[in-house]
């Protein structure tokens, strides 16, 4: 079998479509890279949704934080505590079974139990509070000087927030959000490794370098290959927040910008 | 019995215990090594940093497990049986002589489970080596150019400017990423699960679970809802302890020191 027809047969395998059945034995190398790479569909899926969505719940989560009202700052603090004071492991196994019990009881819920959507909650709420403590951490320091200079514009509630304070908070959180991005999409290996069930073995990335692994009993060539698409994809992602770095600080003149120092920092 | 579960949360203590010293070791040879004037050892030492980051932590857990495994398993296969001519891979299958194999077939329960342990410590002290490394090596760089100028001024020679003015004062630099690393460490714990250890997750699963005919004394439904969120509970708890723990930490050794945290401890006494 040429690689070509492998990839026709396994490169969307992961979605299900394509070969039902995993090949057996003689794995071969391309097999390998077509399985590997088609798992990736659900790191990057799961990547991307949490990180879009949770940007917003991040913002406000970190708007909370700062807040002087006690009933506003209180439930945010507690949330951002909550999910990162515990390992996302076992907020993946307790909210499975939670949906699952949810379930039972409304049939509504069934679609939580399935990784696509009960993973995703999860890492939604894990991204936007550790994304909310740094954006809530460059709240902190914007420069005194630009909110003076906004009030003195007359600027007040929603224009502010959106012109000065918004704008401002992200160039500075933005070294430390790239982080976070990275060390999410890593995270996404988890999830079918905790509590949700792999449904007809349309897994990630992990979970075929596994499946290769145990059939295998050779971990020294599908992890390799793993991680040469992680560094990939990794690499990807600095470059995608690089752009978008560029674009929020376009208005410093070009020798005060500041070029993105990226030093991953696990801060997960 | 559900003793099996109260005792796991101690594998789990026990595994922080012996994880955080060596890591840390690890990480200060790691740190030593990309801090080297010889190119290949620094290469080493940089490559060691950057590529575990790079990857997800869990494929190293995965990855380490077998592949430590296997090493050792080779290397008393070499040793115990050279007679042995057939290679070691043979198609699917990893075979060494019975006499290599780890632990021994006729080993009791226990042993097998404490090799099992040996190999998730292993895995996770060089992939948190790699973490404090990073972090170390951070903290070197931090300490001001100024000092070790001074020491090569008084004649120190290379290696007595490192371990007399570089090491104690790269700690109070390197301390605010140590902590997060411990917070990740502890966050890390439970992945003892995805290395076929039977700690918390495992105990909690098997407990939780109304399929169970173990422990059919006691009947229930479900609650493996109710056993993790007391794991929850239970790291919520270790997490702030750990954060009270540091901050006091934190405090102790920025007294006197020239940075920003020294100098708000100072204004505090004085005002």
């Amino acid at each position: 079998m040429s690689c070509l027809q492998t990839i026709q047969d396994y490169g969307l395998r992961s979605i299900g479509i394509g070969e039902r059945l995993l090949p057996r034995n003689d794995f071969t190398l391309c097999e390998h890279f077509t399985l590997i790479g088609s798992g990736m569909i659900w790191n990057i899926y799961f990547g991307i949704m949490a990180l879009a969505t949770g940007f917003f719940l991040a913002t406000a989560l970190a708007m909370g934080k700062a807040s002087t009202n006690k009933w506003l700052r209180k439930p945010s603090e507690w949330f951002i505590f909550l999910f990162r004071g515990s390992p996302l492991f076992i907020q993946f196994f307790f909210a499975y079974f939670l949906f699952l019990s949810l379930k039972q009881s409304f049939p509504f819920f069934d679609a939580l139990t399935s990784a696509w959507l009960g993973a995703l909650i999860v890492l939604f709420f894990n991204t936007a509070a550790y994304s909310g403590e740094i954006f809530y951490g460059a709240l902190r320091s914007i420069p005194k000087g630009d909110i003076e200079a906004a009030d003195a514009y007359g600027m007040t509630g929603w224009s502010r927030f959106r012109r000065i304070i918004w704008p401002t908070m992200l160039r500075l959180a933005w070294p430390a959000y790239t982080n976070e991005a990275i060390f999410l999409f890593h995270a996404t290996t988890l999830v079918f490794f905790s509590a949700f069930p792999v449904w007809q073995q349309r897994g990630d990335a992990l979970y075929y370098a596994g499946y290769f692994a145990d059939k295998t009993f050779n971990p020294f060539i599908p992890y390799p290959i793993l991680a040469f698409y992680f560094i990939l994809l990794t690499l990807v992602v600095i470059w995608g927040f690089g752009m978008i770095n560029k674009r929020l600080n376009r208005h410093l003149p070009a020798a005060k910008r500041s070029k993105m120092k990226l030093r991953l920092n696990l801060a997960r | 019995m559900h003793w099996a579960f109260y005792l796991s949360f101690f594998k789990v203590l026990l595994l922080l215990a012996i994880t955080a010293p060596v890591a840390l070791g690890f990480g200060f040879l790691g740190a030593m090594a990309a801090r080297s004037h010889f190119l290949p050892l620094s290469l080493l030492g940089k490559g060691y940093i950057a590529i575990v980051r790079g990857v997800p932590d869990i494929a190293f857990f995965m990855f380490f497990v077998i592949a430590l495994d296997q090493a050792f398993e080779w290397t008393r296969h070499k040793v115990l049986c050279p007679e042995w001519t057939d290679p070691v891979r043979q198609g699917n299958d990893f075979i060494v002589c019975q006499a290599a194999k780890l632990p021994l077939g006729s080993a009791p329960e226990w042993v097998h489970e404490t090799y099992g342990f040996f190999l998730a410590v292993i895995t996770f002290s060089i992939v948190f080596g790699a973490f404090a490394a990073n972090v170390l090596f951070g903290g070197m760089r931090a300490v001001p150019h100024a000092q070790l100028e001074t020491a090569e001024a008084y004649g120190m020679t290379r290696r007595q400017t490192f371990w007399r003015i570089l090491v104690p004062q790269m700690w109070v630099y390197a301390l605010p990423g140590l902590s997060n690393l411990w917070m990740v460490l502890i966050k890390a714990t439970p992945l003892l699960f995805l290395l076929g250890i039977e700690d918390i997750v495992y105990w909690a699963r098997e407990l939780g679970s109304y399929k169970n005919p173990k422990f059919t004394q006691y009947p229930h439904g479900d609650w493996r809802m109710w056993y993790f969120l007391g794991l929850l509970v239970f790291y919520l708890g270790m997490t702030r302890v750990s954060e009270i723990g540091l901050e006091r930490l934190m405090r102790r050794l920025s007294r006197g020191q020239a940075t920003s945290g020294g100098e708000l401890l100072r204004k505090e006494t004085t005002a």
